[in-house]
């Protein structure tokens, strides 16, 4: 019986060892960028970098990269060099606070472009917000992050003034999805899944309550473990639930295995999910089969506005191994805003760094306002952007094909 | 309710997969005492390795004809690697604290994923396994996909190979007298080396067809795809009573189907949508777990049966 009970101690340690060592960080020093004299200024990245969603992170980091680049070209701030440091935090939000301790000691960090899932953003916030350090999300949706918890019953309170984005929320994403769906595509019948995170949980929520407020049937509800891939007894119900169509809040790591076996299931109806699943990811994984699929993503398509178009360019041309994914622009604009904050501050102060850069940097962000990658960037009083633009996309051929962009109006 | 017939085939293809798995762990574990956690990884790399024989082999060859060189291509690099570990890790500590060659596995165990993940071209994200065109099936109301058709044969005919070999041949038989008593068993003659050698490479070889099976299930392999479902294997060999090769099978299909009828009903219960859906799953496989192990602790099959292995 000792042997027993040593099997069971062991497997319990085991389970829970093994669960810590998954989180373990990782740190990868990109941007090569030539200190060239002068002041360097350190533009922070967190992003997951390997794992599930390393295509949306490397994205991010690539575009910050690349904005980096650019203002050291032209020499856009007199004097100061941009640096990027990225490092990954796997997804996980324990990976993401110690990525933001460790960001906050290095003092040439004055501005953090990250991260790119809201559960990571909820652990960081409050070591940014100690330190005065300024953090912009190219990718966060969760509306509670800019207007506190209670945002639903009408009261906003932001919690943390150092938190911006570039990106809009889900409570703008979810109801514009359920409007496409009932108006345009003539969906009546939905079942909702989401993965019980953050991100996934709110975007559900949202679509679901402006979805039944229309006049749309909820068939079903479910919520998945997004670290399994089989998800044969969901699809069982969805099936047999006559949905005609079926919303995914949550990315596409299990998105896409989820619309391939709803499909195979012989249940011929789409999934639709927000910009956590608008990717090329989500294409390889669905297969040939997950044609007619739909998401929504933030903002107009990248490479049809023109403003967009100098920045693929530019892409291209510097030739990253990664594409640029959801989350390029918004990255490129975060670190912009990043950037155009360090100018005004490094112009005011006579065109030199002061010692409180870092708040002053965080004041100078208040009133940022350029032509960027995905139009206007500016910033409203909770840190969310002013541009409210999304598009609805169709998983057509072998790529997302944007059919409706619009901006969502109550 | 007309859906569980759909649902008790789901649970069984579950269950046959986590099967698989589980006998690698029950089998080494009924010989040299040691819960080999690095068998989970064992099985993610002959998904890659049949992977692999995939993207070697001239396009336009037909599954059909690619499917036995891909089981194959994974079984060998399976076993090499199980074989491999046994040698240089877990020999040199025998006869040592338990819990030497315990904490040895879970370093190997996280080596592989690291290794794959660094060093085969694109594991760093979810990596497209060949699909069996065709199908799906359907009988009544049940849908049987293409791709379960290999995990539905595969599984029994698996069982009867091994059950036919620990039953009838010399190694087999070698291989219950070790399990017995290693000490006596050595004295009667029998190489308990090669034999321990034998029970890693057969764990190792069920585990690569398991991996084929998922990804052909799946349609894609990635570097941490043996790490829960390991985890899940090893539930379910102790829930079939570790160290029972039977067991190992049916504690596996115990918790397939204990984990997908969860999803499926639970939340048909008044009063528990709360504690329905995929999300609770795992929860409820683990409520059974502890249940038989509260009523039975030596699992459902037991320990003391006269095959084990």
């Amino acid at each position: 019986m000792r042997q027993r009970s040593l099997l069971i101690l062991t497997a319990v340690l085991t389970t829970g060892a093994l669960s810590l060592t998954a989180c373990g960080s990782r740190d990868d020093k990109g941007g090569d960028a030539a200190a060239g004299g002068g002041t360097t200024v350190v533009i922070g990245v967190d992003a997951p970098l390997t794992g599930d969603l390393s295509a949306l992170g490397l994205g991010i980091k690539n575009s910050v990269d690349l904005a980096a680049k650019q203002a050291n070209e032209k020499k856009y701030v007199d004097g100061v060099t941009f640096k990027i440091e990225a490092l990954d935090d796997q997804a996980q939000p324990s990976s993401g606070q110690q990525n933001a301790t460790k960001l906050v000691a290095n003092k040439n960090v004055l501005g953090v472009v990250g991260p790119l899932n809201s559960s990571v953003a909820e652990s960081m916030q409050k070591v940014f917000d100690d330190a005065k350090l300024v953090q912009v999300s190219p990718a966060n949706t969760n509306p509670a992050l800019t207007q506190g918890q209670d945002w639903n019953d009408g009261t906003k309170k932001r919690p943390y003034a150092s938190y911006f984005r570039t990106s809009t929320t889900d409570a703008i994403q979810g109801p514009f999805a359920a409007q496409y769906l009932f108006n345009d595509a003539k969906k009546k019948k939905v079942f909702v899944v989401d993965d019980k995170k953050t991100y996934g949980a709110g975007l559900a929520a949202t679509f679901k309550a402006e979805f039944v407020k229309l006049g749309g049937k909820v068939a079903g509800e479910d919520h998945v473990n997004p670290d399994t891939k089989d998800f044969s007894a969901v699809v069982t119900k969805i099936k047999n639930s006559g949905a005609d169509v079926v919303y995914y809040g949550g990315e596409y790591p299990a998105a896409g295995p989820l619309s391939k076996q709803i499909k195979a299931s012989g249940a011929k109806i789409p999934l639709i999910g927000g910009d956590g699943i608008y990717s090329a990811e989500f294409i390889k994984l669905s297969g040939k089969e997950g044609v007619g699929d739909l998401a929504t993503s933030v903002g107009a398509p990248v490479e049809t506005l023109p403003s967009a178009k100098e920045f693929v360019e530019n892409y291209e041309k510097a030739k990253y191994k990664e594409a640029f994914e959801a989350y390029g622009g918004y990255s490129y604009d975060s670190a912009w805003s990043i950037i155009e904050a360090v100018k005004k501050v490094v112009d005011d102060n006579g065109g030199k760094l002061p010692s409180d850069a870092r708040t002053k940097v965080l004041d100078a962000m208040k009133g940022v306002s350029f032509d960027g990658v995905t139009g206007k960037v500016s910033f409203d009083e909770f840190g969310d952007a002013t541009n409210k633009q999304l598009t609805v996309y169709r998983y057509e051929g072998n790529a997302w094909k944007p059919v409706k962009s619009g901006t969502y109006t109550g | 309710m007309n859906e569980l017939p759909q649902q008790l085939v789901n649970g069984l293809l579950l269950g046959s997969m986590y099967g698989l798995v589980a006998i690698g762990y029950t089998m080494v574990y009924g010989i040299v005492q040691l819960i080999n956690f690095a068998h989970g990884e064992i099985f993610m790399t002959g998904g890659f390795g049949a992977l692999t024989v995939w993207l070697i082999l001239p396009g336009g060859t037909t599954l059909w004809l690619a499917l036995p060189l891909m089981i194959i291509g994974a079984i060998i690099v399976a076993v090499t690697i199980a074989v491999g570990a046994e040698r240089f890790a877990y020999r040199p500590l025998r006869g040592g604290p338990r819990l030497a060659p315990l904490i040895t596995a879970i370093g190997i165990s996280l080596a592989l994923q690291q290794a794959v993940w660094a060093w085969y071209p694109g594991a760093t994200s979810s990596l497209t396994f060949p699909e069996i065109p065709g199908g799906p099936f359907h009988f009544g109301s049940v849908t049987i996909q293409t791709g379960d058709i290999f995990l539905l044969t595969a599984a029994p005919l698996s069982m009867a190979i091994l059950g036919y070999f620990v039953m009838k041949t010399r190694t087999g038989r070698g291989m219950q007298a070790t399990a017995q008593d290693p000490d006596t068993a050595k004295l009667m003659g029998i190489n308990t080396d090669r034999i321990i050698v034998v029970a890693f490479a057969l764990g190792a070889a069920f585990a690569a067809i398991g991996a084929v099976a998922y990804g052909l299930k799946y349609g894609e392999v990635n570097f941490r795809m043996g790490f829960i479902l390991g985890l899940k294997a090893f539930t379910a060999a102790v829930l079939g009573g570790i160290g029972n090769i039977y067991g190992a099978m049916i504690g596996g299909l115990a918790l397939g189907l204990a984990e997908t009828l969860a999803t499926a009903f639970i939340a048909d219960i008044p009063g528990m949508q709360q504690l329905g859906g995929q999300s609770w799953a795992d929860v409820w496989a683990f409520v059974l777990l502890i249940l038989v192990l509260l009523f039975r602790p030596q699992g459902l099959l037991g320990e003391r049966v006269a095959d084990r292995a």
